[in-house]
């Protein structure tokens, strides 16, 4: 009881003094209002609605959009086009990450000192970075193309192939395609951060090395490559990430054909929403895709929390 | 991210010590220079592919329907003609309003993103507010969230903006901000990422600096604007250049949210080019072309930015 008496005032002068302090930095409210405004709009209560959404039934062209429960997300677990989405993304995601990344390492440690030409070198794998993705997508899909294009010239120039193969048209070449062309795209990137990772790792470790007798095989796989694992997690992170909602490649290039073999899950979404209009379901598929990164998105805050010991 | 300016700084600094340039004056074994050559025949092979696409986007869109199609292929064009190219800017009729839609986008996006970001930025760093840190955590809880996360509730958002696009006051009968540079832009003009990476390098700057200015009688807008604004040149310089990028390649946004041809950004336009000519490929070259020169400019003139701009916000 005694303290109840001692805590009430002690509460309403907390109350005061916070008002004292809203009133004293009201400018910096004023900082915030116009951004604050935005974000509830198009970020706090886009994601309400976004949830909101997956438990009904929604299609724009209907004005009818009852609530389904957890219906959306029961179909999509049944939907084995979202199954084949799934794995066509999985695929995707293996095939092109340890190819770009090991590609970005050993360009970056090939960069990673001072020889000739190494600002042009750093530069040209870096321009696919920069490319439009729409681009890359148009000039590849001509690279390939099955009657005229030079890849198929230059293989049975070299005698690889009798007959010109339709790389994006054969279900089992297709995704292989769609792959290296993103390595294509990505390594760079790869490139640029562990180059900026290299440049993090003292010297001094290499010469305490070269003292004691270590070659520069036991040096890359004793010093460099350890030291690179946060480098190298970001990149995983960051890249498993964008993998997961690749999108423009695969509109572009495929349609998500043949027969559904490059359809990923973004253009699933897509699909669903803006050809098919279900705009519930496509909500229920955004809300499993956010579930399915999860982990990924935790690590990457992680990485990026001040003090965290992550680097980049 | 233990200290923006600290990895900028080394980003934008020479990568070779003196310990590395001291090492490499030792004299070349034999073994030393096969390693060299080695290490530039890779280098080269790859960059060749790296650039092969390029040299025959660009051989190609000076090059005939017909020469293209004829083996031996041309690596320099065997009858050059701009052809396609003025039939880009003749027929279509659109793609200098892309150009200047994109232009449009990726610029005002970069200045109001950048300039909304760092007034929060400066509020969350420099100022002490009653409910800072639960509405930072706030900021900071929405990075969990994929971007494509919000696509689809803000489409139907934009088609229910009251009082535009021929809706009423609930927003209804008409199209809202779909189809309009509004519809475009504002979404995308705060960036959770932009204000975190702004205010841990406005952290910082010492506050000793703006007491004394606020004992001088400078109002906030004018400390932050004069004072702390200039001091963050390395990171919003390098904001910009990577948001601009982001938002002068993006499609998908532009793809869902703009339907008449005159709305399209570059990007766009040349994507459903593809799906409309499926075999002008000369066409679609010299609109590649056309799509890549301004990136290429850009990343040319702030390469240095680029490349620093890239180890901090790869996140994106």
């Amino acid at each position: 009881m005694a303290t109840h008496e001692v805590a009430a005032p002690a509460r309403a002068r907390r109350r005061r003094t916070v008002r004292q302090d809203m009133r004293r930095e009201w400018s910096a409210y004023a900082f915030l209002s116009p951004g604050l405004i935005l974000f509830t709009i198009f970020t706090l209560a886009a994601l309400a609605f976004s949830f909101y959404l997956s438990f009904h039934s929604w299609s724009i062209i209907e004005s009818y959009k009852p609530f389904v429960g957890m219906q959306n997300y029961k179909d999509a677990l049944s939907d084995p086009d979202l199954g084949q989405a799934v794995i066509n993304t999985g695929y995707f995601t293996i095939g092109s990450i340890p190819l770009t990344m090991a590609a970005g390492l050993i360009i970056a440690l090939m960069l990673n000192q001072q020889i000739w030409g190494r600002a042009i070198f750093r530069a040209i794998f870096y321009l696919p970075v920069i490319t439009p993705m729409v681009v890359s997508s148009i000039v590849w899909k001509f690279i390939y193309n099955g009657d005229y294009g030079i890849l198929n010239y230059y293989l049975q120039n070299i005698g690889l192939v009798h007959h010109p193969i339709s790389w994006l048209s054969d279900p089992n070449l297709a995704m292989p395609a769609v792959i290296i062309m993103s390595v294509w795209q990505n390594l760079g990137f790869a490139m640029v951060i562990y180059l900026a990772g290299l440049q993090s790792i003292p010297q001094s470790y290499y010469e305490a090395a070269r003292v004691d007798g270590a070659n520069s095989v036991q040096q890359l796989l004793r010093i460099t490559i350890p030291l690179l694992a946060p480098t190298t997690l970001f990149l995983v992170v960051t890249s498993v990430i964008g993998s997961f909602q690749v999108f423009t490649q695969i509109y572009i290039m495929t349609n998500g054909g043949p027969v559904g073999r490059t359809n990923t899950i973004m253009y699933f979404i897509y699909q669903n929403a803006f050809q098919f209009f279900k705009m519930g379901y496509a909500s229920a598929l955004s809300v499993l895709l956010m579930l399915m990164l999860g982990v990924f998105t935790i690590l990457q805050l992680r990485i990026y929390r001040p003090g965290s010991g992550g680097d980049l | 991210m233990a200290s923006t300016g600290q990895m900028l700084s080394r980003a934008a600094a020479s990568p070779h010590s003196a310990s590395r340039a001291a090492h490499r004056r030792k004299p070349v074994s034999a073994l030393g220079v096969v390693l060299l050559i080695i290490r530039y025949v890779i280098l080269i092979a790859g960059a060749i592919v790296c650039l092969a696409p390029f040299a025959w986007m660009v051989s190609a869109s000076f090059q005939h329907e017909g020469d293209i199609f004829s083996w031996p292929i041309h690596w320099i064009p065997k009858n050059p003609t701009i052809q396609n190219y003025t039939s880009f800017f003749g027929s279509g009729g659109h793609i200098g309003t892309w150009l200047f839609n994109s232009t449009l986008v990726a610029v005002v996006t970069t200045v109001l993103q950048l300039f909304l970001d760092s007034l929060m930025a400066y509020a969350f760093a420099k100022r002490r507010f009653p409910g800072r840190s639960w509405l930072f955590g706030l900021f900071l809880a929405t990075l969990l969230v994929p971007g494509q996360m919000t696509t689809i509730p803000n489409y139907l958002i934009l088609k229910h903006i009251p009082f535009f696009g021929g809706n009423n006051a609930l927003g209804s009968g008409g199209h809202g901000w779909l189809d309009s540079y509004a519809g475009l832009i504002v979404p995308a003009v705060v960036s959770a990422f932009g204000i975190f990476l702004i205010r841990q390098f406005m952290v910082s700057i010492p506050d000793e600096l703006l007491d004394a200015a606020r004992v001088e009688g400078a109002s906030e807008f004018r400390i932050f604007w004069s004072i702390v604004l200039p001091l963050c040149k390395p990171v919003l310089a390098a904001n910009a250049i990577f948001t601009f990028g982001f938002f002068w390649n993006d499609f998908y946004w532009p793809l869902i949210v703009m339907s008449s041809p005159q709305h399209y950004t570059l990007s766009l336009g040349l994507a459903l080019f593809v799906g409309a000519h499926q075999t002008a490929w000369t066409l679609l070259m010299a609109g590649s072309v056309i799509a890549t020169i301004p990136v290429l400019i850009v990343f040319l003139i702030f390469q240095r930015y680029f490349v620093s701009g890239i180890s901090m916000t790869g996140m994106k």
